[in-house]
């Protein structure tokens, strides 16, 4: 057994691609060791910016020997065929056997292969390592690029370190000959170092002021940044990516605290971190209070002669950089919002959807709308105005008293807001840091006065962003943000700009999942259908205006002009982001498939009183007969007395129910139906007699619960059927002999389908 | 033949003193170059641009495949930058200082790092990095990986290995190295106001070399220049690229060119050409420095495939 280390030293590596180029290493090391027949086992894999190291331990000294046959062609095949095979396998023809196989003698190649050496083995894989070691972006460099085919790699690669039980392995990759020496640190130990073994590598670097495990340097700089701040009384903001970052960028991490100057902290706290983060790569930290203190940590990569001096550097140029940052503060606070927002005229939003000025004008209406229509509500108002709504997200600013106490007052708010909203883009602090789009906003109303729920509202009508984010629950700031998403949802259907397989690039995905958490988190009964082109198009308009729009005919179906409906596209939406709350999917088609419902939590209410139902055993069994009876009917491939019900084949017959062309014929025959129900022609059996009985009873008494929105009462009163319908499915012949019987049977278990389809599709439910 | 008269030897100079003098700084990084790399040490292009990548010993020698070592400083307008001679750290005039080596020796870094201790920085009392920063430039359908090299946090030097120019691979690949020289000296100086720099050893500030000109030329950058006349100049600057490239002299189109991306920045800084029109200048800029780049490179090809045999272009 033997350990391998390998080395391949360049000049400096990002950071960002030291983790990936691991596991590429280690990809294809194993690669190489699996075609070659050996096991790897345990692997040590590290990096800094000048190497990537590999420790292989406990390799076999050679392969195993193998001893591998080829079949031939049968005795008496033409000599160019025997003579191919033979070529093919790398044997002469005295060495092929002839063996009977099913009564005919045919060659057979034996190829022995020796076992070979571990080292041969290695000094094969390294090269073909390097060459096809896949990196995000990779260059060419030196004499030999001279045509484009020369070796590729991150940076210059200048050195190979390949030791097998402390020898040699001998290989070369374009000029470059693997041996023993590396260097050290570039500026502690810019001498050449001989690695005697695996097992001396880590020492022998660590001597050489190189710690080559990047955990460990990560450790010593999360500890010693902590430790540092600790030391000067504050606490460090931790930052694990800023870790990972600086390990990545030095092999003799030291972390230094500095301080810059107090007159700064007037800059927000998240300018100010993200300066120190995004341009430096510093840690900032906080002082007891919770406050962002004036201090910053960089992580050197020296040990310096004299620490003040490197961190009397970087004091100066954050400090330039925090002058940048404060001349653009004060700069950007010397016009009002509302004069930047005139500048959005000057950019375009998306060639075919205008500037976003235009798109600023659509989200005002249209937040302005969704409070007139109380869809977005003032808070209730309590008696004694101490304690305006009080959220998470605002409690950073202090709970204030909410002067949004009518509807009028809401929608007025909400309007000035949208038309602030994205005033912050043509800051140029915003401009410097994309990533304080909102923030900055939020900043500059309350410095302007605003009212808080306007500079909350801009501040935060970004969120949701993504699963996890806050979700805001101000009025003011739910209009905005409800706004802001349905416009930018509404247009790009409009224009045909959906989403394709893995392509969003106007993020509808997560605009839509935003959409549904801002109804869902607020409770807002707000009909999904209305969002039209025309909503923003039309206004201002009722809500009645809204069905009676361009598509007007076909809101009720949900059904846009141009292939997949923004309500299909909420339904794909709504089920990816259920089944994470573990909400199945096929139950969300069930309630979906009804047609109509575009009322996102009423929509929810539902499928949880049907998961809650289904999963009962009265459930399960009602499915069940539910089942039966709808596969009787489509056997019979009935029509039902209404015969006016448009069939396709694979729908149900039922399926139009929900459709209100069809509704008044429905109703119609339907009461002509349980009119012929109730004077039966003949004396039905009692099992009969019992569905029709529990039928009567429980059908209404769903309908009206789904109608109060009690969906649980509505699942309650299906749970009466279950017992009817297995003893008639026991009990009763649906295929009688008379036709009369046969008639009202299946009619009866259309009106048991029926009852069931007006709480959901169950033909959608799976099990 | 007149032999030459003979010349008195030279009077023996104090030495340099780059940490106390901007142009001792200097003279040291050409002694430095001059020396170490056999560079040639060239004086800066006659023509305004924005960086010293512009200037053609770095563009046009980075196609084809000579050797070709080369360095200078070059003077760079960046019009919007100006503040006036009232910002520390901001100008819209500033030199730059360009080393280009083609091919890229294996010990560039070595070199680069030596040079910085030439100029007075050492890596043990100065924390220094090769923090990743690639290099593209869409105008010169060019670019390149490599670093910011950090100073204690100070971005002192942009190191390029090129990787396309003008649209075609470089082959071989040349080394850059662009020396913020201003914000330099101000580190081994130890100034906080680029004005204070000791320009010379003899008492001159860089202010009493540059405030004025940066005051004048700030606002003439913003406020001054006529519009009407650089609309007019772009467009004659891209016509004559247009009639150079017909005469194949593709040196002269280049040149035009560079003087219609620096008349394009006058005119962003005198802030009339809007969002929309930004885009189609630049993409204007842009064709006009390719093809010239293209022609140069289709030009000189026969001669670089006869010198070098095997080498071609694509």
């Amino acid at each position: 057994m033997a350990d391998f280390l390998l080395e391949l030293r360049s000049e400096e590596i990002p950071a960002r691609m030291q983790a990936g180029a691991r596991a590429e290493l280690e990809k294809l090391f194993r690669r190489e060791l699996d075609a070659a027949g050996v096991r790897a086992g345990d692997l040590t894999i590290w990096s800094t910016p000048r190497r990537l190291a590999l420790i292989a331990r406990g390799l076999p000294l050679a392969t195993e020997a193998v001893s591998e046959e080829a079949k031939g062609p049968p005795e008496g095949a033409p000599d160019a065929a025997i003579d191919g095979f033979c070529k093919k396998n790398g044997v002469t023809r005295d060495q092929l056997e002839l063996r009977d196989v099913k009564g005919r003698m045919t060659f057979f190649a034996v190829i022995e292969q020796p076992g070979r050496a571990m080292a041969d083995v290695l000094g094969a894989a390294i090269p073909a390592i390097i060459r096809d070691f896949s990196w995000p972006k990779s260059m060419r460099w030196g004499a030999a690029s001279v045509t484009t085919d020369s070796l590729r790699w991150v940076r210059p690669l200048s050195g190979i370190v390949a030791l097998l039980d402390g020898e040699v392995v001998p290989c070369e990759v374009a000029g470059i000959v693997a041996g023993a020496v590396t260097k050290g640190h570039r500026f502690h130990h810019a001498s050449e170092i001989t690695i005697a073994s695996a097992e001396d590598y880590a020492p022998t670097l660590r001597a050489a002021h190189v710690i080559v495990d990047n955990e460990e340097r990560a450790a010593m700089i999360r500890d010693g940044a902590a430790k540092a701040a600790a030391a000067a009384g504050l606490t460090l903001v931790a930052d694990e990516g800023l870790v990972i970052e600086n390990a990545g960028l030095t092999e003799w991490p030291v972390p230094l605290l500095g301080r810059f100057d107090e007159t700064f902290l007037d800059v927000p706290p998240e300018v100010i971190q993200l300066t120190a983060r995004v341009n430096q790569k510093y840690f900032v930290c906080e002082s007891s209070d919770g406050t962002l203190a004036n201090a910053f940590v960089c992580t050197a990569n020296i040990d310096p002669l004299d620490a003040a001096v490197v961190v009397d550097g970087n004091r100066k140029v954050l400090a330039a950089r925090l002058s940048d940052a404060r001349f653009f503060w004060e700069q950007d606070q010397k016009t009002p919002l509302a004069i930047h927002a005139e500048k959005l005229a000057r950019i375009t939003f998306h060639e075919k959807l205008g500037t976003v000025a235009d798109k600023v004008e659509r989200v005002a209406k249209l937040a302005r709308w969704l409070c007139e229509e109380e869809i977005v509500q003032p808070p209730s108002v309590c008696p004694e105005p101490v304690e305006g709504p009080h959220f998470s997200s605002e409690e950073k600013n202090g709970a204030s008293t909410s002067s949004a106490r009518t509807v009028e007052e809401l929608a007025k708010m909400a309007e000035q807001a949208a038309r602030l909203c994205k005033a912050d883009l043509v800051t140029e602090m915003v401009g410097e840091f994309p990533e304080l789009q909102g923030l900055m906003g939020g900043y500059y109303a309350a410095k302007e006065g605003l009212p808080q729920e306007v500079s909350d509202a801009i501040r935060d009508h970004y969120k949701p962003i993504g699963q996890g984010d806050d979700v805001p629950t101000a009025p003011v700031t739910v209009a905005v943000s409800l706004a802001d998403k349905l416009d930018t949802l509404v247009q790009f259907f409009a224009i045909d700009e959906k989403p394709t397989g893995s392509k969003d690039p106007f993020a509808l995905r997560r605009a839509a999942l935003s959409v549904i958490r801002l109804l869902e988190i607020n409770g807002l009964r707000f009909p999904l259908n209305s969002v039209r082109p025309e909503l923003v198009e039309g206004l201002p308009f009722s809500s009645g205006a809204v069905h009676e729009g361009k598509y007007g005919a076909s809101t009720s179906s949900a059904r846009t002009v141009e292939g997949t409906s923004l309500l299909d596209f909420f339904a794909d939406r709504l089920k990816v982001q259920q089944r994470e709350a573990g909400v199945r999917h096929d139950l969300i088609d069930a309630v979906f498939a009804l047609g109509g419902e575009d009322d996102l939590v009423r929509l929810l209410a539902r499928v949880h009183a049907l998961q809650a139902f289904v999963t009962t055993q009265d459930g399960a069994n009602l499915l069940a007969g539910y089942k039966r009876a709808a596969n009787i009917l489509k056997k019979e491939d009935w029509r039902g007395i209404e015969g006016e019900v448009p069939h396709t084949g694979e729908e149900d017959p039922l399926a139009g129910v929900d459709d209100p062309d069809l509704a008044p014929v429905i109703a119609a025959k339907m009461a002509e139906r349980h009119a012929a129900e109730t004077h039966l022609s003949y004396t039905p059996e009692p099992a009969e007699k019992a569905l029709i009985d529990a039928l009567a009873a429980a059908a209404p008494r769903a309908a009206e619960a789904v109608e109060a929105e009690r969906f649980a009462d509505a699942m309650a009163a299906l749970a009466t059927l279950r017992a009817p319908i297995d003893r008639f499915f026991e009990e009763v012949i649906v295929n009688a002999d008379e036709a009369n019987k046969r008639a009202a049977r299946l009619a009866l278990l259309a009106a048991f389908r029926d009852a069931v389809h007006r709480v959901a599709d169950f033909s959608r439910i799976e099990g | 033949m007149n032999t030459p008269p003979v010349l008195t030897p030279p009077p023996s100079f104090p030495a340099r003193d780059p940490a106390r003098s901007f142009q001792d700084m200097i003279l040291t990084l050409h002694d430095f170059w001059s020396h170490e790399a056999g560079c040639v040490i060239l004086q800066p292009y006659d023509m305004r641009m924005g960086a010293g990548t512009f200037h053609t010993a770095t563009t046009l020698r980075a196609l084809g495949p000579e050797p070709w070592n080369a360095a200078f400083v070059q003077p760079c307008r960046r019009p919007t930058d100006g503040r006036y001679g009232e910002n520390p750290n901001r100008l819209q005039h500033y030199y730059q200082y360009q080393v280009i080596l083609k091919p890229s020796p294996s010990d560039i870094q070595e070199l680069y790092l030596k040079s910085l201790g030439a100029i007075g920085i050492d890596p043990l009392t100065h924390d220094i990095r090769f923090v990743e920063d690639d290099w593209e430039s869409p105008t010169l359908g060019a670019w390149g990986l490599g670093w910011e090299v950090w100073c204690d946090g100070m971005e002192v030097t942009q190191f390029t290995y090129f990787q396309q120019m003008g649209g075609f691979d470089c082959k071989p690949v040349a080394g850059e190295l662009t020396y913020g020289l201003e914000r330099l000296a101000m580190y081994i100086q130890g100034v906080d106001n680029v004005y204070d720099l000791a320009f010379n050893s003899a008492g001159t500030t860089y202010g009493d070399v540059f405030l004025e000109n940066e005051r004048q030329m700030s606002k003439w950058n913003f406020e001054v220049a006529d519009t009407d006349a650089l609309f007019d100049l772009f467009a004659k600057a891209e016509a004559e690229c247009r009639n150079a490239l017909g005469a194949g002299v593709p040196i002269a189109a280049y040149e035009q060119a560079v003087e219609a991306s620096h008349v394009f920045n006058l005119l962003q800084a005198r802030g009339v050409i809007s969002v929309q029109e930004r885009a189609s200048y630049m993409g204007r800029v842009r064709d006009l420095a390719r093809s010239s780049c293209e022609a140069f490179a289709a030009k000189m090809t026969p001669e670089w495939e006869a010198k070098y045999p095997g080498w071609s272009l694509v």
